[in-house]
């Protein structure tokens, strides 16, 4: 162990601060003296007192918690959600080291172009002997269809990431290249909303090159690329194979952050070779997608059959060129570790030049030299399949360790499919520990995310942003399999960086790009989710109701027999209610189900609603688990409806009064109305027992209403004008059918040459029926015939717009 | 020898679907000095709303068809004259086993015809330690590679019962074998999963086969039913050769081949895709017909 003999060491914080020798590290330079781009950083935490940093890191945390990032294990089970670990220390860099970084990328960049261009084209890379054929013709990432496709716009790679480490001499190296779909940028995004919290101060803040510019020129491709020479609007958008992802956040906070429309293979239909979204005004022709979506994947008829999340006919739309893909289909075969034993070579061979920055040393065992080498050096190497597209320390890598016994023998057996790698040693860097003696500043190992954007003048880069941080004290590159934290990266000028540009789009952009994606283009899928979401929340609001009003009973009547509850656990009990239990399951799955419709439309309502449905179910099963019949049920349940409203309120008032307002304004006022119908239907039907108007009322929201219209006690007739003719009444089927008309009304296609669309056709009668007829009039029978009426409404919504 | 062959493929949906996807590969590719196809007609009703041919990576015909609006059934009838010749008699210059991994390590050639295609383990043909320590079993040690063919096909054949229920389109190759029972595509499946295992370049082939009339009767019409058999690459002087594992023979005169690939999923008869609640249904006849000489002036006269 070093002693921290270094200067600067002089802080406590810094006192356990001890690189290991041999090991490069990002705070402290090979003779001990602490890198100039970290000073000024270290001199500002050092004065300040551990509950000051502790605050400063709380509210970094706590914005990240507010914005709702999270990551997630692959699960359908929506509440399954981790919170993101982010380090409280960023890792700094100094603009000139970042600068040769991103040189030594762009030829990379470049290089992974033309071997991407000649293995889907003429493969001399393979008959010239370059690259062992086998390694591409049994690949699972080579797509034979995209043989000989040229891509949209000419080019196969636009969007890249590289996993780089600093090795021991103080060099960057590239431990891997992502090509398929790689993912962190929208974390950088976060990294950086957080760090800004964490430290505010002018530095680093000021002068922290920014990163917005990488989206704005990155959102320039993507909009030249969908649009360049086309006579007609092409739509584009960001195509995530679904929540159940780990990716998913990511996916929604990147396609709300550029203004993308999110879409999964169902939104997406393929006619005639050109790709087309399903919007609630039909197809429109799609000239991009930016895929996060393995290729194998993305169409079941020309990849994997069994792929649930693809684009049938993708492969169509790919093959008559009229669809560009970020990144090109195949482009994951670029990932595999086997090729980085032949990269330095083939730059050689394409470019006439050597890499300017070295990849990991690889050895590919189907050469009998290099089999030899790895067999005598099977210590110092890492043994992974040749084919593995794993990062080495990603924590589900298949990458082991050649000290392991068995390798030895599989050297003899699978040499061909196997590759060795040097065990690189990655630099250190200062991390945040809580120790039994305070807190300490520690070094762990760490890998940073290099991001790179094809534009039209070249590759730009990502001016930092992603560090992934290992375990302390184990700098190999395999410890970082044991899993850690992610760091932001800043990119230090020493001059201060001018306040950025902001990356929302300039006027003229916002005509031609925000117009389309919100109001041209509100996928059917998005908005039948929505649709759904307003009908189950209203269906859970009245079960609750219901519940409420027969525990408040049960908790005031004595008898054994009363025949009132009976009549609403029968009511009841065709739903999937069972009134025995307190908290029904029946009750917990509307609600589950107004989530799972929610969370497929996350990016299109805010974080806070989000909480307050996901609040909502916790507090139900929290409430199922303890919740008493009679007086507590119903306490329960008007807790519930308390937050229901909350949630309701909160869509209602944040909303953007756009499509998708709409149509989940629409799902409710529909479900509200044909509820209220089955309420009267039910509870006024002049058979039902004694006290049933009541129920209806309370049900209905409507005593206190009917206390002061009516001076007597409630009769039928009293409770069906309120309930169902009453305009005035928001808990009435008039109102809620004259909300549906006037929303109805301002959809696309409503009315055709002045006449009204078959939306509001349909609805006109009804209307009417309750406008002048008379509650005597509105039979038990009249309201089941309304309520048919108004199931055929729904009908023609969803034949119009939702599919 | 001449054949007329018709196929007949109903799917019926038990609702309307909507946007069915269907690539075909059912139109035989030319082959040359074997088979040569004329006469040719492919109807699909009710008639698509797009339908385009082309070509895949590996060569093999391939009809898109598309509806966009709803449809209860798709019928697909396919009609074609085949001329198929007698294979060459070939000199068994086979490479060894022993020579055949450096063969193939010092191959180069990654065109569509390259054996390297058809070396690694696949979805529907995955090598695995049971399958392979079979073949192993049935090799003779020093032979040929055309040899281990032969053996491999013949051993599979006297282990494996064929059963029509045994098995389904979806069954793995894995499945099969531990059943030791199945149909054409996992004799097929099977077999290619153990020439992979022992280092022999093998792929699936989807096709038609003539059934022998039983003596004394004709041909019974329409039981025949669309075939599968395997192709494996024996070493650079006699290249592939195709062996049916089901009938324990070398695919000959009696085969027409549609086309080639690594394992059933590149080169399904029908892959499809639909929207929809429902499920679907599917019949299939064949008939793959000798063209007697009466029988070609009538087809003569009909043209």
């Amino acid at each position: 162990m070093d002693t921290p003999t270094r200067s600067g060491a002089k802080s406590p914080l810094l006192e356990a601060y001890a690189p290991t020798d041999g090991v490069a590290d990002e705070l402290f330079d090979r003779d001990g003296a602490m890198r100039p781009v970290w000073k000024p950083f270290i001199e500002m935490l050092s004065a300040l007192p551990e509950n000051a940093l502790r605050a400063k890191f709380e509210r970094g945390r706590q914005y990240l918690r507010d914005a709702g990032v999270y990551f997630r294990q692959y699960s359908e089970d929506p509440l399954n959600e981790r919170d993101w670990p982010l380090s409280n220390l960023p890792v700094l860099l100094h603009e000139t080291e970042w600068a040769d970084i991103c040189a030594g990328l762009s030829q990379r960049a470049d290089l992974l172009e033309m071997v991407m261009a000649d293995l889907y084209g003429p493969a001399r890379l393979l008959s010239e002997g370059h690259l062992p054929p086998r390694l591409v013709t049994e690949n699972a990432h080579w797509k034979r269809p995209m043989v000989g496709v040229e891509p949209r716009g000419g080019h196969y790679l636009h969007y890249l990431a590289f996993e780089i480490g600093r090795s021991p001499d103080g060099s960057w190296l590239v431990l891997g290249d992502r090509t398929q779909a790689p993912s962190g940028a929208g974390f950088a995004l976060e990294n950086r909303m957080a760090m800004r919290r964490v430290f505010p101060e002018d530095y680093p803040n000021a002068h922290t090159l920014r990163l917005s510019g990488f989206f704005e020129a990155f959102r320039e491709t993507l909009h030249s690329l969908a649009t360049a020479n086309r006579s007609e609007p092409h739509a584009y958008g960001l195509l995530t194979p679904g929540r159940a992802n780990d990716g998913f956040f990511e996916h929604l906070y990147i396609a709300r952050y550029l203004g993308l429309l999110l879409l999964e293979g169902e939104d997406i239909v393929v006619q005639n070779g050109q790709a087309m979204v399903r919007t609630i005004e039909g197809p429109e022709p799609l000239g991009l997608l930016w895929r996060r979506i393995d290729a194998n994947f993305s169409d079941p008829l020309d990849f994997h059959p069994d792929s649930r999340i693809g684009v049938p006919g993708l492969m169509d739309a790919v093959r008559s060129g009229s669809l560009a893909m970020v990144n090109a289909l195949g482009s994951g075969v670029l990932e595999t570790r086997a090729l980085m034993a032949f990269l330095p070579r083939i730059s050689e061979v394409l470019t006439g030049r050597p890499l300017h920055m070295s990849n990991i040393a690889t050895w590919w065992c189907g050469d009998e030299a290099a089999r030899a080498f790895v067999r005598e050096n099977v210590h110092q190497l890492l043994i992974a399949p040749a084919m593995s597209v794993d990062l080495p320390f990603d924590s589900n890598s298949e990458t082991v360790r050649g000290v392991e016994p068995e390798i030895v023998q599989l050297l003899d057996h699978d040499a061909p499919d196997l590759i060795g790698q040097e065990a690189v040693t990655l630099s250190t860097t200062p991390t945040w520990r809580e120790t039994d003696k305070g807190p300490r500043v520690t070094p762990g190992p760490m890998t940073v995310r290099v991001f790179a954007a094809r534009t039209a003048k070249g590759w730009t880069f990502m001016q930092g942003g992603y560090a992934r941080i290992g375990p302390e004290g184990d700098a190999t590159a395999l410890a970082m399999q044991r899993g850690g934290s992610v760091a932001d990266v800043l990119i230090l000028s020493d001059d201060r960086v001018p306040d950025p540009k902001s990356v929302l789009p300039t006027p003229d952009v916002v005509g031609e790009h925000a117009a389309q994606t919100e109001a041209g283009a509100l996928p059917a899928r998005a908005a039948d989710n929505l649709f759904w979401l307003g009908r189950y929340i209203v269906r859970f609001e009245d079960v609750a109701r219901l519940l409420r009003a027969y525990h408040l009973r049960l908790a005031t009547s004595d008898r054994a027999d009363d025949k009132l509850l009976d009549y609403i656990a029968e009511d009841l009990a065709p739903l999937g209610i069972d009134v025995d239990q307190p908290v029904p399951d029946g009750l917990l799955n509307r609600l589950q189900a107004a989530h799972n419709c929610a969370a497929k439309v996350r990016d299109r309502f805010s974080t806070d609603g989000w909480y307050a449905l996901s609040d909502l179910i916790t507090t139900t099963r929290e409430m199922a688990a303890s919740a008493q019949p009679g007086d507590d049920a119903a306490r329960a349940m008007s807790v519930l409806l308390r937050k229901t409203a909350g949630f309701s309120g909160m869509v209602n008032d944040n909303m953007y009064r756009f499509f998708g307002w709409r149509f989940l304004t629409i799902g409710r006022a529909l479900e509200r109305a044909d509820s209220l119908a089955a309420v009267l239907e039910t509870y006024a039907d002049p058979e039902a027992p004694e006290g049933a108007l009541d129920i209806a009322l309370e049900v209905a929201d409507g005593r206190m209403a009917h206390r002061r219209r009516y001076a007597l006690g409630a009769t039928r007739e009293t409770v069906v004008d309120l309930l169902a003719h009453d305009a005035g009444n928001p808990r009435s089927v008039l109102y809620q059918v004259r909300e549906v008309q006037t929303l109805a009304e301002a959809l696309p296609g409503a009315a055709l040459s002045a006449r009204p669309g078959v939306l509001v056709r349909q609805l006109l009668p009804i209307r009417t029926q309750l406008e002048v007829g008379q509650p005597a009039d509105l039979t038990t029978q009249a309201l089941s015939v309304l309520r048919l009426a108004l199931s055929g409404m729904s009908d023609r919504l969803a034949e119009a717009h939702l599919r | 020898m001449l054949y007329d062959v018709t196929l007949n493929i109903n799917y019926t949906y038990s609702q309307p679907t909507d946007q069915t996807r269907n690539l075909l590969r059912l139109l035989p590719r030319d082959i040359a000095d074997v088979q040569r196809i004329e006469d040719w007609s492919l109807t699909l009703t009710s008639p698509p709303s797009e339908q385009s041919d082309f070509t895949d990576y590996f060569g093999n015909n391939v009809t898109s068809a598309v509806w966009h609006r709803p449809v209860e059934e798709v019928k697909i009838a396919l009609s074609f004259r085949v001329h198929r010749h007698a294979d060459a008699p070939r000199l068994s210059l086979a490479t060894s086993m022993r020579r055949l991994p450096a063969v193939l390590s010092a191959n180069r050639d990654a065109t569509p015809q390259s054996p390297l295609h058809f070396t690694a383990t696949t979805r529907r043909a995955p090598v695995n330690y049971e399958m392979t320590a079979f073949a192993r079993d049935h090799i003779r040690p020093g032979g040929t590679a055309l040899d281990a063919v032969r053996a491999i096909g013949a051993a599979i054949h006297s282990e494996m019962t064929y059963a029509v229920d045994a098995t389904d389109v979806d069954t793995e190759a894995s499945d099969a074998f531990a059943a030791r029972a199945g149909v054409c595509q996992d004799f097929s499946h099977i077999m290619i999963a153990c020439l992979r295992g022992v280092g022999i370049p093998a792929g699936y082939v989807s096709g038609f086969l003539r059934t022998y009339p039983l003596p004394g009767q004709d041909r019974l019409i329409g039981v025949d039913a669309m075939h599968a058999w395997v192709r494996a690459w024996v070493g650079p002087e006699l290249g592939w050769v195709e062996f049916d594992p089901t009938n324990n023979q070398v695919a000959g005169i009696d085969y027409i081949a549609i086309g080639y690939g690594r394992d059933y999923d590149d080169i399904a008869p029908v892959r499809g895709s639909m929207r929809g609640a429902g499920t679907s249904t599917s019949e299939q006849s064949v008939d793959v017909a000798v063209v007697t000489p009466l029988s070609s002036r009538k087809a003569s006269r009909r043209d």
